[in-house]
């Protein structure tokens, strides 16, 4: 306040001083304050642009021009003829609906056996680091490796869940491939999804859930109306989280079947046209494609973010 | 509506915790009970054992006459206010309160009344579709009321419902509890650990102390007729004096002169076991500016001279502070009210006396002022027990009784 003031008596208007006394010092803070915001995002800023948007920016104009390496005097630009290519050819859109399965199946499973997990964790009150060390092993492991680990044992002779389940080679055919390579996503990344839900649970006072109790609630109805609508903030995260990573699905399908059989998702076709077929047109296309894709599903994420928070959907806090 | 009666009610935690030990306590239907005692002396686990949120380790507890020991929750029918109020952040006021009621599966009309009723009684009804988030402190806390009230629960427990509140609002509260809980005349257990609350709210009022009960009764008549020690430096503020006390042929020198002894305290004081040192417990009120006493009264106390510190008039009468010379009084229930009052509050123990003279007095800083007090309103504690060695059949009778 007395920053203010000394401040304002340098200015020379004197009449308009007493006037505007009321509101101005408000406004001059929320000046300063949005001023120190924009300074101290500025470094991350910064770096973010050198680090990302050149390489988007180049994808971008390397997907405007016929560019094949292995015809490379034939490099011209095209506009969005490359575009045109990718959304009419089938193979994009098998790879775009495997992926879409991909996602939506092993992240609805991870959701619900990632929140059985946290709620086990939260609640343990014997070995409770043992548990939560031993939940997290998948998570920890490296995705080839692990990959491998389930490509052996599906492969028929040596494996011990090929020989278990099955008399034929799962990994031949495409059904059997996807279910056992979503299968291998959701063992990897539940941990991870609990872990975020985990910091949910936390938020979710014990009072509330004593005052649920006493109230008459059950223990199911504890859980769905007080702690999910307390953690749906936390939820969302999750969601969001995985959901970006599991639209970009690449190193299970890779070990996995390396894309046979019609289960490649759109990052592996992207990669077999780009690094493989050394055509960085079409395949930067597909990049630009993803990109645009992801960023539509955090959009959606964020818009439904906006109404998630508590409190924030009233119209007096704003 | 019912009564709840804890039958030697004790409660352990797996890590070896005590924090409740055989609580025995009848609670009459209808009746407003506070328990009151400092810091981790479990007064919320004893509230908690009671709705069922905490398994009792042993003993019994009975609600209007039915063990319930292995009931859930929800099957004993109680409510409870929780001091961080613990709405449900999502629910608008009336979905908050409607909650409970939404549970039990009424049907919509009876809950919209219930709920419209219980927000009239609170004065909640222009609030009913806002959120918590957007509620002031007091507001939220009566929201928390409103979803005890609205199902007309057997019983209601609070857990310091007020202790989040600022001074002002906890007073206005404070009649708002009363007023509703005697129109509705429901069985309550109030915990507090403000002394202000439990005297003025309660029926009767439970002082615990390290999970045991210290004593139970009305409010007066722990203030009267303290128990021992604890009870006696819990309740009143400012709280009681307490001054070292040397037992000495027949009388007992303290640092107010020597004080005569009746014959049923020397007789106390024959046995051989009997300690030689005592607590003499006195309150503020029971001096007097010597110059304002007539004869009659006169003769039932005794004088002495100390030096004036500070006075400070409250109109209606004037606090007098005095320094007293002489060994200080310590027991380990003295050392344990001062670290819970924090040291400023809990003058009882120092050199300093603490008196309430008349407003007439002329008392002044800086003076040496002579000063009376009542013999017959003094209590004499055993330092190792805290036992009041002038109660006799539940009555204090002061240090002359024959
Ligand atoms: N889950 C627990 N495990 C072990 N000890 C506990 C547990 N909960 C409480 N205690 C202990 O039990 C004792 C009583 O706790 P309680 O919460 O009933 O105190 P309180 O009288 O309500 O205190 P306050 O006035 O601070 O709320 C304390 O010593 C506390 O440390
Ligand atoms: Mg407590």
């Amino acid at each position: 306040m007395s920053a203010d003031t000394v401040e304002k008596s340098t200015t020379p208007t004197v009449p308009t001083q007493r006037g505007g006394r009321r509101k101005p010092p408000l406004s001059e803070n929320k000046k300063a304050e949005r001023k120190l915001g924009l300074l101290l995002c500025a470094p991350a800023a910064l770096v973010m642009i050198l680090v990302t948007a050149y390489p988007i920016i180049y994808s971008v104009w390397l997907s405007l021009q016929r560019f094949d390496l292995r015809f490379p005097d034939q490099r011209e630009f095209i506009g969005l003829d490359n575009y045109v290519t990718v959304l009419t050819n089938e193979f994009w859109w098998t790879a775009f609906g495997v992926t879409m399965l991909i996602t939506v199946v092993t992240v609805a499973v991870e959701l619900v056996l990632g929140m059985g997990l946290a709620i086990i964790m939260h609640r343990t009150l014997v070995g409770r680091g043992l548990v939560r060390t031993s939940a997290l092993i998948p998570y920890g492991i490296v995705t080839v490796v692990a990959a491998f680990s389930w490509r052996y044992a599906w492969t028929p002779g040596t494996g011990y869940l090929a020989n278990l389940f099955s008399d034929g080679a799962p990994l031949t055919e495409r059904a059997s491939s996807l279910a056992i390579i979503m299968l291998a996503e959701i063992w990897k990344t539940t941990p991870f999804m609990a872990l975020l839900l985990m910091a949910g649970l936390a938020l979710v006072p014990e009072d509330l859930l004593k005052a649920a109790s006493t109230d008459g609630a059950t223990a199911w109805q504890k859980f769905t109306k007080v702690m999910l609508p307390v953690m749906k903030p936390a939820i969302l995260v999750a969601l969001l989280f995985r959901t970006l990573d599991a639209f970009r699905v690449f190193d299970n399908i890779f070990v996995l079947t390396a894309g046979g059989n019609e289960t490649s998702s759109v990052s592996m076709l992207a990669y077999n046209n780009l690094i493989r077929g050394l055509n960085l047109g079409i395949g930067s296309t597909m990049s630009v494609l993803i990109f645009i894709t992801v960023a539509i599903i955090a959009f959606i994420f964020v818009k439904l973010f906006g109404t998630a928070a508590p409190g924030s959907d009233d119209s007096e806090r704003r | 509506m019912a009564d709840i009666v804890l039958d030697k009610v004790s409660k352990s935690f797996p890590d070896g915790t005590v924090a409740v030990q055989d609580v025995d306590l009848e609670i009459a239907d209808g009746e407003f009970v506070i328990l009151v005692g400092p810091s981790g002396c479990g007064k919320s686990t004893t509230l908690n054992m009671i709705a069922g949120l905490e398994d009792i380790s042993s003993g019994e507890l009975r609600i209007a006459g039915q063990r319930v020991n292995d009931k859930a929750p929800r099957d004993r029918d109680i409510a409870m206010v929780f001091q961080s109020y613990a709405l449900y952040p999502n629910m608008t006021v009336r979905e908050n309160m409607a909650f409970p009621l939404r549970l039990a599966k009424l049907d919509k009309e009876t809950i919209n009344r219930k709920v419209d009723e219980a927000a009239k009684v609170l004065e909640l009804t222009s609030l009913l579709d806002r959120k918590p988030a957007n509620l002031s402190g007091g507001q939220r806390q009566r929201v928390a009321m409103g979803r005890a009230i609205v199902r007309q629960p057997k019983a209601f427990l609070m857990d310091e419902p007020l202790s989040n509140l600022d001074a002002k609002l906890r007073v206005q509260m404070r009649t708002v509890v009363s007023r509703l809980q005697k129109q509705l005349g429901t069985t309550t257990v109030y915990v507090t650990h403000d002394q202000t609350e439990a005297m003025t709210l309660g029926d009767r009022v439970v002082i615990m102390r390290g999970g045991a009960v210290q004593q139970v009764g009305p409010p007066q008549e722990l203030y009267d007729h303290p128990r021992n020690l604890f009870v006696a430096g819990f309740i009143g503020s400012p709280s009681m004096n307490f001054l070292h006390a040397a037992v000495q042929d027949g009388g007992l020198h303290t640092a107010l002169g020597e004080v005569p002894l009746g014959d049923r305290v020397r007789r106390e004081l024959e046995s051989a076991d009997a300690p030689r040192e005592l607590i003499l417990g006195i309150r503020p009120e029971h001096f007097e500016d010597a110059e304002l006493v007539d004869d009659d009264t006169r003769r039932r106390g005794m004088e002495f001279e100390a030096p004036v510190d500070i006075v400070e008039s409250m109109g209606s009468d004037k606090y007098v502070y005095f320094t007293v010379e002489g060994e200080k009084a310590s027991a380990a229930e003295l050392e344990e009210l001062a670290a819970d009052a924090g040291a400023a509050d809990f003058a009882g123990a120092g050199g300093n006396l603490v008196t309430r003279l008349s407003a007439e007095s002329t008392v002044a800083e800086g003076q040496t002022r002579r000063v009376w007090f009542n013999l017959e309103k003094i209590h004499l504690f055993d330092p190792g027990t805290g036992r009041n060695l002038t109660l006799h059949e539940g009555r204090a009778a002061g240090a002359l009784a024959d």
